[in-house]
């Protein structure tokens, strides 16, 4: 049962229950309080590539400015329209809310996965891991728990009994089952190279930059998982669930108040949860930046902590990312959403699948690495002209039939 | 503490399950339908099958059941059905039947077999101990990828069979039509 953490086997002892207890709180406020700030950073950065100035009223820097509007939407008057679902309409914010915390539980948090170490720590004489909790299927729970994100923009937008939240709500749900199939099959790639599920495992096979994953697999399956990922989080340029030129607000036109506010938590969390999970999937999560033995090290701070400083650091780099995209990029038109996700990026991501297993078992076998190469280059380019084919004859036929709608 | 996990997920089960009967509503029979998908995810972890687990959670709930959603907003049948009218004649006889028949057979299973159920897992050789987390997903690919590669080719084949049916029949309506 208690696999998710080796303190936990055997006899159940007070010490280590107090300890999962306090990682669980610890994981809570780190989560809201990321949150805020990410809130903060998103409109300090962008007004900043605006040439405007941003909020800097409240606290020093405007840090507080999320605070303000969170207590502003609590004393808020809480409105549910008459033609709502009312179950649904009350249960939508939280099934968006509870998952955005939920896969944040299973990324490393810091450690020591240096030289062969396995990132344990040992807290008041019990041996554990930074994390809260390292289950078997380490990152198909967040593909799961993604999954399970998807109800809480879709009820949302159903229950609402309006027509402009409905549309937004059709679109989520097409649009987030269609890239999580890329965002899974991208995953495929870097659980072939390091050969486990979890996150830790996979951590700990990234010790230096030639190892980590986004070199280890190529680049392409990062490219995907980027792309599907922000699609995945409906942020900006796939932000068609909550077009406001289009659909009002989108999903969340007639919430107000506090319900409103655990949908923007929930997004915002998604997005710094998605940061670290690339982090510690593409960029070794809590590893120091090591190059062919050297290691940039951190002196005076223990190696454990370190791990921290150096997620920190990376998962803002994405964070950074996220923000320069939405101020960059204009917001795709439906129908080139539907054909990047199904005619790119999972052909894509299925082929740069095969070709690493290719490689690999060639390796495992001893063949000739030149002659599996090309042999399958030769396989994956007759595919790509056969997929070409399809879209040709399907387009023509297309033009044939005339306009469907 | 197992009869403890046992008896929520059961009861979450039940619950769900009897909510896909009852709730007139079809969005809330899809998601009594949810609730039950999850307790059976849950008595996966519960006998050491995370992965089956996982799947199930990603498949089911997370796609299947979606698109069950989505159909249903998108068609605009989210009114509550009548249920006075059979779409076929002496519909719920038969359903009744087939139900009790169905109890019956399960019902016989269990008696016959009840001398070879294994209670505790040792059809697969588990690890329990989590010296390999990795354990589970090793045993299960390796069975299906050598003991029974033909049946998982052939549920393939069926799946895209499946697919190039339901492309062909959705489309033959505007064929016709030009």
């Amino acid at each position: 049962m208690f696999a998710i953490d080796p303190m936990l086997n055997g006899e159940l002892l007070w010490t280590p229950l107090v300890i999962v207890l306090l990682k669980v709180l610890a994981v809570f406020v780190t989560g809201l309080v990321a949150t805020m700030l990410m809130v903060w950073f998103e409109r300090k950065v962008i007004s900043g590539m605006q040439n405007r100035i941003g909020p800097n009223k409240a606290g020093p820097f405007g840090l507080l400015q999320t605070l303000a509007d969170g207590i502003k939407l609590f004393f808020k008057e809480d409105l549910i329209p008459e033609r709502s679902d009312r179950f649904v309409f009350k249960l939508a914010p939280f099934l968006s809310f509870v998952p955005a915390f939920l896969s944040f539980a299973i990324i490393p948090l810091g450690g020591d996965f240096r030289d062969g170490n396995n990132g344990m720590v040992t807290w008041f004489g019990h041996t554990t891991r930074v994390q809260l909790a390292d289950p078997p299927v380490g990152v198909l729970f967040a593909l799961a728990i993604s999954a399970i994100a998807v109800y809480g923009i879709m009820l949302a937008g159903w229950s609402s009994g309006s027509k402009y939240p409905l549309l937004g709500s059709v679109r989520a749900s097409a649009q987030m089952v269609s890239y999580e199939a890329a965002l899974g099959l991208s995953l495929g790639t870097v659980f072939l190279v390091t050969g486990t599920l979890s996150t830790s495992g996979i951590v700990a096979a990234q010790s230096s930059i030639g190892n980590w994953n986004v070199v280890a697999t190529g680049v392409v399956p990062f490219v995907i998982f980027l792309i599907a990922a922000t699609a995945e989080l409906n942020r900006p340029p796939f932000d068609l669930v909550e077009a406001e030129q289009e659909l009002v607000g989108g999903f969340n036109t007639e919430y107000s108040s506090i319900r409103f506010a655990l949908f923007y938590l929930a997004e915002f969390m998604n997005t710094v949860t998605m940061s670290a999970l690339i982090v510690t999937l593409f960029f070794g999560g809590p590893q120091p930046i090591s190059f062919g033995g050297i290691v940039l090290d951190i002196p005076l701070v223990p190696n454990g902590l370190e791990g921290t400083i150096w997620l920190f650091a990376k998962v803002l780099v994405f964070l950074y990312i996220y923000v320069w995209l939405r101020a960059t990029l204009p917001r795709f038109r439906y129908d080139q959403l539907m054909d990047l996700g199904w005619k790119v990026l999972i052909p894509a991501s299925l082929g740069w699948f095969m070709l690493i297993a290719a490689q690999r078992l060639g390796r495992d076998q001893g063949w000739n690495t030149f002659v599996v190469t090309g042999v399958s280059v030769a396989v994956l380019g007759a595919s790509y002209a056969l997929l070409q084919a399809a879209f040709k004859v399907s387009a023509k036929q297309r033009e044939a039939e005339g306009s469907m709608f | 503490m197992e009869l403890f996990v046992f008896v929520c997920a059961t009861a979450m089960i039940i619950v769900g399950a009897l909510g896909v009967v009852l709730r007139k509503h079809p969005v809330h029979a899809a998601l009594s339908l949810v609730l039950t998908l999850f307790g059976i995810a849950v008595l996966f972890v519960a006998q050491h099958a995370e992965f089956l687990a996982a799947v199930q959670v990603i498949v089911y709930a997370g796609a299947i059941v979606v698109l069950f959603l989505f159909v249903i907003m998108l068609l605009g049948v989210d009114q509550v059905e009548n249920l006075k009218t059979e779409p076929l004649a002496g519909q719920r006889w038969v359903a009744g039947l087939v139900g009790v028949c169905l109890l019956g057979l399960l019902g016989a299973a269990i008696y016959t077999g009840a001398d070879s159920v294994i209670s505790r897992g040792e059809g697969i050789a588990s690890n329990v101990a989590g010296d390999n987390p990795d354990a589970n997903i090793q045993q299960l690919a390796s069975s299906i990828f050598s003991d029974y590669v033909m049946a998982f080719e052939v549920t393939s084949i069926l799946l895209v069979v499946a697919v190039v049916g339901t492309v062909l029949l959705s489309r033959r309506r505007t064929a016709g039509k030009s």
